[in-house]
């Protein structure tokens, strides 16, 4: 038996304090993520315009997904035209992004190359990443945009190396339009994405690759391993981890692709090619007062919400700790036994 | 032992010439990525130096001598002035970010403090919902927010750019990570057998000791906000310019095509970035050191 003083000092809780310092974490939470994320869902079941008051129950999505009248087909046209825009540019940036930055996390790994002022390309090549995505779009637009008169600096660059003619009698170059045209604005806005993040990717990759149990890279040097077979047969297989958490993560980035996509055009005409999903959604929930499509926004973000989730749930299942669940199973397993001995003994324990 | 020369050849010399080779190639191959790193911002600074005829009709990699005209047309130009100001738009950007950094970095230890060293029943439960809600972007739930902070008279202020900052479940995340490779239990127990209050724990043991990883989450939470453009953008929908931040700033000058003079906008983006490249070139050890150990941990 404990004495009373031992049950006293026993029952002493410290999980008050717990609670109190995740509250305020929790408070902010509820009140500016997941009630807005609820207001989401329920904005996507009332109207349009002026009757944004309307309960109209499945009408956004049914708009969305599938038309309908001359009005509707057109919302619907430009959501899929917006979804596949954002795919295109994903596609076009993930793929030469990851290509770069696995080889050169690689090389930059590799112990026995001798290559000077490693960390200063590691310094340079992640720079893109901090600087104001809007200042980068802008920036670019000056750089790639041109007039009548006025060439843009990309064209007068590709001009001096011959790519771009200059007309002999007027003086004019026959420019290439990389802010109007179609594939043209995608490919700077793919470059500008992968200019931006494959430092970022290299660097994670980079400290997945030191992850790796470096005895593993000499018992292969020792077996007289060429560089090619070490990467195919040891880095890869142990970097799919990180490189999936990669792919996960960058998929759910490029669904928000907005900054960018959303600055890089003329003065006030848009480029239809490139808008994405992300700004599909905000122009919708910004339009002003007549044309306010909330309803169409908060169903366009419900569907933008279920592609994350299940994006994420991906990464999570990725990214678990396994040894952890590991330890879990043998912890139930372990009581589970005890249990059952205890019952042999008709329920008391020993 | 001849034998082998000839299959192998010179073993050690060609050993050292392939390792050579392949070193000079590759450092050729990243100064070529060095450059198309940096030509965008080397130009960038340099049509801000010179004159919108010059920068108009030709590129130049010598910097020109147009900057201090630049500078004072800035304050003279109408229609830029309509755009952007950039002593107002630091100020903002500035006081929105500071205040934000601070609620991130010490709400997200405090939360990580939470779970770590208490148990509590719904304490797993609450660590798996903030790693869930970590996933969420921001525009699935910009809808609702904006629409939200429009019913409680909250949009054109600068609370909800701030208070939001609270909840940084990656943050909160990642020190978490840190807190259970170098916080051990004991030190608590024993600050509370000296009498020291929970709170009083944290603020004055836990924190000092979790400076490294408060200092890479400051950094990294100061510099996303600072670049945020997207929130700003939605929550403040028509103030005035002397309420914008700069990234605002910056749009708001794309879309107007009333600004003729091209080496003032070069000038205007420029020193929308100088901050952050400033801060960037300080701080990029830490920068580097922090982003790889997000990679390890995750």
């Amino acid at each position: 038996m404990a004495s009373a003083a031992q049950k006293r000092i026993k029952s002493i809780s410290y999980a008050k304090y717990g609670y109190l310092f995740i509250l305020p974490f929790f408070l902010v939470y509820f009140f500016f993520q997941l009630y807005p994320l609820i207001n989401t869902f329920i904005v996507s079941f009332h109207g349009n315009g002026p009757g944004t008051e309307d309960f109209v129950g499945f009408e956004n999505y049914k708009t969305l997904l599938f038309g309908g009248g001359r009005r509707e087909s057109v919302i619907s046209k430009s959501f899929y035209s917006s979804f596949k825009n954002t795919i295109i540019l994903w596609f076009g940036n993930f793929i030469p992004q990851i290509a770069l930055s696995l080889s050169l996390a690689v090389w930059f790994t590799e112990a026995n190359l001798k290559i000077p002022g490693k960390g200063f390309f590691k310094v340079v090549m992640y720079l893109p990443n901090v600087i104001t995505a809007a200042s980068v779009a802008v920036l670019f637009l000056q750089l790639c945009g041109q007039s009548e008169t006025n060439p843009g600096a990309l064209n007068i660059l590709l001009s001096k190396i011959g790519v771009v003619e200059q007309d002999a009698t007027s003086g004019l170059y026959k420019t290439i339009p990389f802010v109007e045209g179609v594939w043209q604005s995608r490919g700077v806005v793919m470059f500008i994405q992968t200019w931006m993040w494959f430092g970022n990717t290299m660097i994670m990759l980079m400290s997945g690759i030191q992850g790796i149990n470096p005895s593993l890279f000499e018992a292969a040097s020792i077996d007289g391993a060429s560089s090619g077979q070490v990467f195919r047969k040891i880095t890869l297989p142990l970097l799919t981890p990180i490189m999936a958490y990669t792919l996960v993560t960058s998929m759910i980035g490029g669904l928000q692709m907005f900054d960018i996509p959303y600055l890089y055009h003329k003065g006030t005409a848009k480029n239809e090619e490139i808008r994405t999903i992300a700004v599909l959604i905000y122009d919708y929930f910004h339009a002003q007062l007549d044309e306010n499509k909330m309803g169409y926004a908060g169903a366009a973000s419900v569907l933008l919400f279920f592609v994350t989730l299940i994006l994420g749930c991906i990464s999570f299942y990725i990214t678990r700790d396994k040894d952890e669940i590991a330890k879990k199973k043998q912890r139930k397993k372990i009581a589970k036994q005890l249990k059952q001995e205890s019952k042999q003994f008709g329920g008391f324990s020993i | 032992m001849s034998k082998m020369k000839s299959v192998y050849g010179e073993p050690k010399d060609n050993y050292t010439f392939k390792i050579r080779m392949k070193s000079t190639i590759l450092f050729i191959w990243f100064l070529f990525l060095t450059i198309v790193c940096l030509l965008p911002i080397y130009i960038l600074i340099i049509n801000a130096t010179r004159e919108h005829s010059q920068v108009a009709n030709s590129i130049s990699f010598i910097p020109g001598s147009h900057l201090v005209e630049n500078f004072k047309s800035m304050s003279t130009n109408q229609n830029l002035k309509l755009a952007y100001n950039a002593f107002h738009g630091y100020k903002n950007s500035l006081f929105i970010t500071v205040f934000s950094t601070f609620l991130t970095v010490f709400f997200s230890a405090m939360t990580a403090y939470g779970v770590h060293v208490y148990d509590f029943k719904l304490k797993e439960i609450s660590y798996t919902v903030i790693l869930l809600v970590m996933m969420v972007p921001v525009q699935v739930t910009s809808a609702g927010f904006v629409a939200f902070m429009a019913d409680i008279k909250l949009t054109n202020t600068y609370w909800p750019l701030i208070v939001p900052a609270v909840a940084a479940p990656a943050v909160v995340y990642f020190m978490r990570s840190y807190m259970k490779s170098s916080f051990p239990l004991d030190i608590v127990e024993a600050a509370r057998i000296d009498g020291c209050s929970e709170f009083r724990t944290f603020v004055s043991i836990a924190i000092p000791m979790m400076k490294p990883a408060i200092a890479v989450q400051a950094i990294f939470a100061f510099i996303a906000s600072w670049n945020n453009f997207y929130t700003p953008n939605m929550i403040l929908i028509n103030v005035d310019l002397k309420k914008k931040t700069l990234p605002m700033m910056v749009s708001a000058l794309q879309s107007s095509d009333k600004v003729k003079d091209l080496g003032l906008i070069y000038l205007a983006i420029a020193l929308s970035i100088l901050p952050i490249i400033i801060a960037y070139v300080l701080l990029s050890r830490f920068i580097i050191a922090g982003v790889a150990l997000g990679g390890v941990k995750e």
